[in-house]
């Protein structure tokens, strides 16, 4: 390291941490210089969240010892390691909705440190400035988009004046605007000598800001690089390990008769901090997969609950199947009729968390396993084990409850059992989101055969890449209104990170614009 | 209605709102950190037993009180333990809990049926008691009156203006985001849990040393309950709650007030108005989900296990 003179900012020594059934971190040293932008990368289990769990002291570990600033030390809770200067923004965002963005970031706060900002209202507000980040300090978080809320994390970290940053999956929710707004923030940083420690999974994000990468397999350091000397297929290489073919492009397809339509959608939100949907029309192929993005809570739940019949309010000729009208049927009638979901939430919508694989099989799969009334348990055991193996789920086997096992594998599992039911219509939402690169591959090639079929699916993702990588026609949604449909050969990342930060509605449709 | 009658009923409505006062303030705490103690009938139950065993063997009402707030916080200690260190079901232990307080509490008082004490006697502030119309509703009470007013204000401060109070609302909120960032969620919790019992003790002595100074089985006769009511018509907020209570209050004596101006409606049916209006304001505050789900504390009757955190 061109600063190997100073003393690290933070190292880690021999971390272990031992969960029943698993070795979480294993013999893990890393050290960070100050002013370095670290990525730490891994498949899902590979023990990232474990280590910087324990670097923030919500985990303590078994064994290895932490030296900050050449002193060893010990966190033992997570107040510990914010006076030392720690801060970390976590992937699921641990803000107080019904809270202002100061009350929020004064709960962080210790009395000394509140005393030593004095007006801490005026302090966020200059910090704000300083660092481009636009946060202000009255307003209530639940009104605060996503992108705002993560600025609301970084800028309690700032006001705590941290030396070490720990960043986790921060870009998976945001457009990539926001993205490119976020890395200024971070060099800005990185330049006044705050190390950083960055977790991802979008590998050309790490090989664009970071300055050294550590890759954890199995709770192993398994290498150590440089990403700007590699490429994002390299690393990816390093992360899985046996990984025989990496996602290509694949062909795109245009659809061919149209199966499914949603005409003139309006609803008005159902939640407090819900998303109304504003007129949405588009057409679904048969054969084709029509990509959404957008930035999470801009109406794509609200949407999915209305498509699926969870949203009971009857909108019966804004949804056509094969020109019937099927919106004012029942959730069950509509499975019936073809219809097959994979929501976002994977336990508590996708599954029943208490529920065994093969129970969870059945919910949706009634027909041909019940006989007079009475489950055919060796057959849907039999067809469980089957989706099992051909999806490549990890788990003890049938019998295992669905909350047993990782998000990845639950992913595989649901996207079979769907897929399993041949539908006409598949609504998917963020399918990948959290799952590692060897699952994601398994779940794309799922859908693409499933298009080529002759489904018809509805893709809907925070991830662009993915969505590039699949769509064969492309949207963005925003507030609640649909962009214009356009093929993905004709459109690009920079269109439709436009179109997410929502562009279209004025241009597009001045008036309802005015209306809502 | 001459003044004279409005300037009584309005103190009675006090009187008769105070036990509700304490005892939804109490639940209101515990709620906000997000722990659902349907244990308050129990709880008071004790409270005004033990409270006046307490008054009763030693003649001092003070005493009284001051036993029958340790009686709540022992009972409520009983909840907490089993629901935030066991994680048991909030709602079947806090049933349990009213069960359990019910029948110990007829037990323990069985020997002291009707037996009557000394209970606290009124105070009149002076000057302020003096104040036209004011002066006789709001200062010619018992020193539990009072206490209930310092109460209500002290907590209007501490839940709106203090960082005790920011911490209370980011618990009940949401409770591994406030482990994350350092809060201790279960010892606040249990903090606000042993807070809800204090208070109900002493809404069970109010009952039992100053309403009426005697022991009856069952005496309480729903009030915990109604403070639950209590709790979801005020929207968790501290002002609101002292003026349902009173209201309530108000409610329960409506029939008194009827037969004395001569009305012929049967006692029966006016007694059961509070519970008519509690049910009543129950529908128009859920008929509004929209800002129900504003104003709940959002983590209200889930567990919190830190471990699961990991």
């Amino acid at each position: 390291m061109k600063r190997s003179n100073l003393v690290s900012r933070l190292e880690l020594v021999s971390i272990t941490k031992q969960y029943p059934g698993c070795l979480a971190n294993d013999d893990i040293s890393i050290s960070l210089m100050p002013g370095e932008i670290h990525a730490l990368l891994g498949e899902n289990g590979a023990g990232k969240s474990t280590l910087v769990k324990t670097i923030y002291g919500v985990v303590s570990p078994d064994k290895g010892d932490i030296i900050w600033d050449g002193r060893e030390v010990s966190i033992k809770s997570p107040s510990i390691a914010r006076d030392l200067g720690i801060g970390m923004v976590f992937q699921h965002f641990s803000l107080f909705e019904t809270l202002t963005v100061s009350q929020n970031i004064e709960l962080c706060l210790s009395k000394t440190q509140l005393n030593a900002i004095g007006n801490l209202a005026e302090r966020i507000v200059q910090l704000s400035k300083e660092y481009g980040l636009n946060v202000n300090p009255d307003r209530y978080v639940h009104s605060l988009s996503i992108g705002e809320r993560q600025r609301v994390e970084i800028m309690r970290c700032l006001v705590q004046s941290v030396k070490l940053l720990i960043l986790d999956e921060p870009t998976s929710v945001l457009t990539p605007q926001e993205v490119a707004g976020l890395f200024d923030v971070l060099r800005t940083l990185s330049k006044e000598g705050c190390s950083i420690l960055f977790i991802s999974h979008k590998l050309h994000e790490v090989t664009e800001i970071c300055h050294k990468a550590t890759i954890l397999r199995g709770g192993r350091v398994v290498e150590t690089c440089v990403p700007q000397e590699e490429t994002p297929a390299s690393i990816a290489k390093m992360m899985v390990g046996d990984l025989a073919e990496q996602d290509a492009g694949y062909a795109k397809k245009i659809g061919t008769k149209s199966l499914f339509n949603v005409n003139c959608l309006s609803l008005p939100a159902k939640q407090p901090f819900g998303t109304s949907l504003k007129d949405i029309s588009f057409e679904l192929k048969s054969g084709e997969i029509l990509g959404v993005a957008g930035v999470a809570g801009n109406g794509q739940d609200e949407l999915m609950a209305i498509i699926s019949g969870e949203d009971e309010r009857d909108v019966k000729n804004s949804l056509t199947l094969e020109d019937k009208a099927i919106g004012h049927l029942h959730a069950g009638d509509r499975r019936k009729l073809g219809m097959a979901y994979v929501p976002e939430e994977r336990l508590g919508r996708g599954a029943v968390p208490d529920m065994s694989l093969t129970e969870n099989t059945l919910l949706t799969h009634s027909d041909g396993f019940i006989k007079k009334g009475l489950v055919d348990w060796p057959s849907i055991q039999k067809y469980t084990e089957t989706l099992i193996a051909k999806y490549k789920v990890k788990c003890h086997g049938e019998f295992s409850e669905a909350k047993s096992l990782s998000g990845g594998n639950l992913q595989k599992f649901i996207m079979g059992r769907e897929i399993g039911q041949n539908p006409k219509v598949l609504i998917c939402a963020h399918p990948t989101w959290g799952v590692d690169v060897g699952a994601a591959l398994a779940i794309h090639q799922a859908l693409l055969a499933l298009r080529d079929q002759g489904a018809a699916i509805l893709l809907i993702s925070e991830d662009i890449d993915e969505l590039f990588l699949l769509a064969d026609r492309m949207a963005a949604v925003c507030d609640g209104h649909l962009s214009p449909v356009v093929k993905t050969e004709s459109t690009n990342i920079d269109q439709i990170g436009q179109w997410m930060a929502g562009t279209f509605i004025n241009s597009n449709n001045d008036f309802k614009g005015a209306k809502s | 209605m001459d003044s004279d009658l409005i300037v009584q009923i309005l103190f009675a409505a006090i009187k008769t709102g105070t036990p509700l006062l304490f005892i939804a303030l109490g639940e209101l705490i515990c709620e906000k950190s997000g722990v659902l103690n349907l244990g308050q009938e129990g709880m008071m139950l004790m409270g005004a037993v033990v409270g006046f065993l307490a008054a009763y063997g030693t003649g001092s009402a003070g005493l009284g009180v001051l036993a029958a707030m340790l009686m709540g916080c022992l009972m409520s200690l009983i909840f907490a333990a089993l629901v935030l260190h066991l994680g048991a079901n909030q709602v079947a232990t806090g049933l349990a809990l009213t069960i359990f307080g019910t029948g110990l509490s007829a037990f323990v008082g069985s020997g002291v049926v009707g037996q009557t004490i000394q209970g606290f006697q009124p105070i009149a502030i002076p000057l302020l008691s003096d104040i036209p119309f004011i002066g006789k509703i709001l200062f010619t009470h018992d020193i539990l009156v009072y206490s209930s007013f310092a109460i209500t204000f002290a907590l209007l401060y501490v839940v709106n203006k203090t960082r005790i109070g920011l911490t209370l609302k980011a618990v009940g909120e949401n409770p591994h985001a406030a482990n994350a960032i350092g809060i201790k969620v279960l010892r606040v919790r249990y903090l606000s849990v042993m807070f809800g019992g204090v208070m109900a003790g002493m809404a069970g002595a109010y009952m039992s040393l100053v309403y009426t100074p005697m022991w009856v089985e069952n005496m309480t006769a729903g009030r915990g309950w109604i403070a639950l009511a209590l709790v979801v018509f005020a929207s968790w907020r501290v002002g609101r709650i002292m003026l349902g209570a009173y209201l309530f209050g108000l409610a329960s004596i409506m029939h008194l007030v009827l037969q004395g101006l001569g009305w012929s409606i049967s006692p029966n049916l006016l007694a059961m108005l509070p519970y008519v209006a509690t049910v009543i304001v129950m529908v128009i505050i859920s008929a509004d989900q929209f800002k129900e789900k504003l104003l709940a504390p959002r983590s209200l009757g889930k567990p919190f296990d830190p471990r699961q955190m990991a």
